[in-house]
């Protein structure tokens, strides 16, 4: 059973093998000459203005936390869509069941706007667009 | 003993043929780019170009490295090695041939799934440890988008599990010996589709790298063969989504309908022609990502995260819950 998983192992030593040959080989045979410009973050030319790591968008966090709870359930099908044709109607519509839940809590976050990117500042003086 | 010796000779030829792939779906790019725009392209390195790609990478070994002073040392080293293993140890379950892979583990869809989910770390990483804005927003916009349309991918793929009642890709391929899965289940095909141009960030969804808003997007920081790494990482996540296609709904090494009319052959021819017929389809999604990258022009974001929640998670659901009941009404009166 288990030495199934074995070539995967070799693989994994191999594929990270590769990557660090990878890596060291630019870091042996490139060229060395930093200067203060270089190492400052790029900003189109300009110095850099205040800290990269500002405060960003709460819709990236709500998106991830959506992800999770999306997913978790999404894997949970997985076993029933492997064993049903045997397990019969009654496992049918209890999925069924859990399906629908499933769908009213994703059209219920996306009705209360938590996929939402779309700009929200409206010029002043130009009523007639709505945001 | 004899089955690790043969799984190691696969694993030695794929994973040369796989870096290869990248290697040539860059040319391929470029070429195919210029035959679109109709320009030349590059045909000057050996003959009509081909050696290209190797010329490119010499160069980007041979130059600086830099590292931003400001940034994370360590984890600006660590993120671009984290696609380019993602991608290499994605073929550990995907069948060429009748009895050619590497191993055929029993869960094989979920490690499939699981390992692509890790492909986002290495882009999320890139811009957070690069210390600039241009970075940060292309990872964020990046981890955002690749978490969206793994929700449909992962519904889509559940689809095709219906049909083959297995976790193993190499059941799931034998599923389809005679009805290939794009034929019983063509909207999981195009679901799965676009959800791996979406997860591989390739036009119309490369707002990763978004050119006219973020300079490169994640890998701004990025020099020399660090940023070829994600180079190269991108290509073979294409090379590895059409793959995944291929195996998933276009019956994978099987010809059409090849259950009915195919005869018996030695193992030695019917390798031979799986291989090939696996490598033909392969190449022809490849073929896809391109022209789609240089026909189709790029979302705006607001645009990408409605479509993946708001369309394509609930007609993956749909597709999945009409497919169930499909096979449930067949079983019952055939």
């Amino acid at each position: 059973m288990l030495e199934q998983y074995f070539p995967i192992l070799i693989l994994i030593g191999i594929a990270a093998f590769l990557s660090l040959a990878f890596m060291l080989a630019s870091k042996l045979l490139g060229p060395k000459r930093p200067s203060t410009a270089k190492l400052q973050p790029y900003e189109s030319g300009m110095d850099p203005l205040g800290e990269a790591k500002d405060r960003y968008s709460v819709s990236f966090y709500i998106v991830a936390m959506e992800f999770i709870v999306f997913d978790l359930e999404i894997i949970f099908i997985y076993p029933w869509a492997v064993r049903y044709q045997e397990l019969g109607i009654g496992t049918f519509w209890a999925m069924m069941v859990f399906i629908a839940i499933l769908t009213l809590g994703l059209f219920y976050t996306l009705k209360k706007g938590s996929i939402d990117f779309d700009l929200r500042r409206v010029p002043q003086n130009r009523p007639d667009i709505k945001p | 003993m004899a089955e690790l010796t043969f799984s190691l000779i696969v694993m030695g030829i794929s994973l040369f043929m796989l870096l290869n792939s990248a290697a040539v779906a860059v040319y391929a790019e470029r070429r195919i780019a210029a035959f679109i725009q109709n320009r030349v392209g590059p045909n000057r390195v050996g003959p009509f170009g081909l050696l290209q790609p190797i010329a490119d990478v010499l160069k980007l070994i041979l130059k600086e490295d830099v590292t931003p002073t400001l940034g994370n040392k360590a984890l600006h080293t660590i993120a671009p090695m984290l696609p380019v293993f993602t991608a290499l140890i994605t073929i550990a379950v995907i069948p060429f041939g009748e009895g050619i892979y590497i191993t055929d583990i029993n869960v094989g869809v979920l490690y499939l799934l699981a390992v692509a989910s890790l492909g986002v770390y290495g882009v999320t990483l890139a811009g957070w440890a690069s210390n600039s804005k241009y970075s940060l927003l292309g990872g964020l916009r990046a981890a955002a988008q690749m978490l969206s349309y793994e929700l449909p991918m992962g519904v889509a793929v559940a689809s095709v599990v219906l049909f083959a009642a297995s976790l193993s890709v190499v059941e799931i391929v034998d599923s389809q010996e005679v009805w290939w899965n794009i034929i019983r289940n063509p909207l999981g095909f195009i679901i799965f589709t676009v959800a791996a141009f979406a997860e591989a960030n390739r036009t119309p969804f490369d707002l990763v790298e978004a050119e006219q808003e973020l300079v490169g997007g994640f890998h701004t920081e990025y020099s020399s063969m660090k940023f070829g790494m994600f180079f190269l990482a991108e290509y073979m996540h294409v090379v590895i989504a059409s793959m995944l296609i291929t195996t998933f709904f276009l019956g994978g090494y099987h010809l059409p309908f090849a259950g009915l009319w195919l005869p018996e052959m030695s193992p030695v021819w019917k390798g031979i022609l799986d291989v090939s017929v696996f490598v033909a389809k392969t190449g022809f999604f490849v073929f896809f990502f391109i022209w789609v990258r240089w026909t189709i022009p790029r979302f705006k974001y607001n645009q990408l995260m409605k479509l993946g929640w708001e369309k394509m998670l609930p007609l993956a659901i749909l597709n999945f819950v009409v497919i169930a009941g499909a096979i449930l009404l067949y079983n019952e009166f055939f």
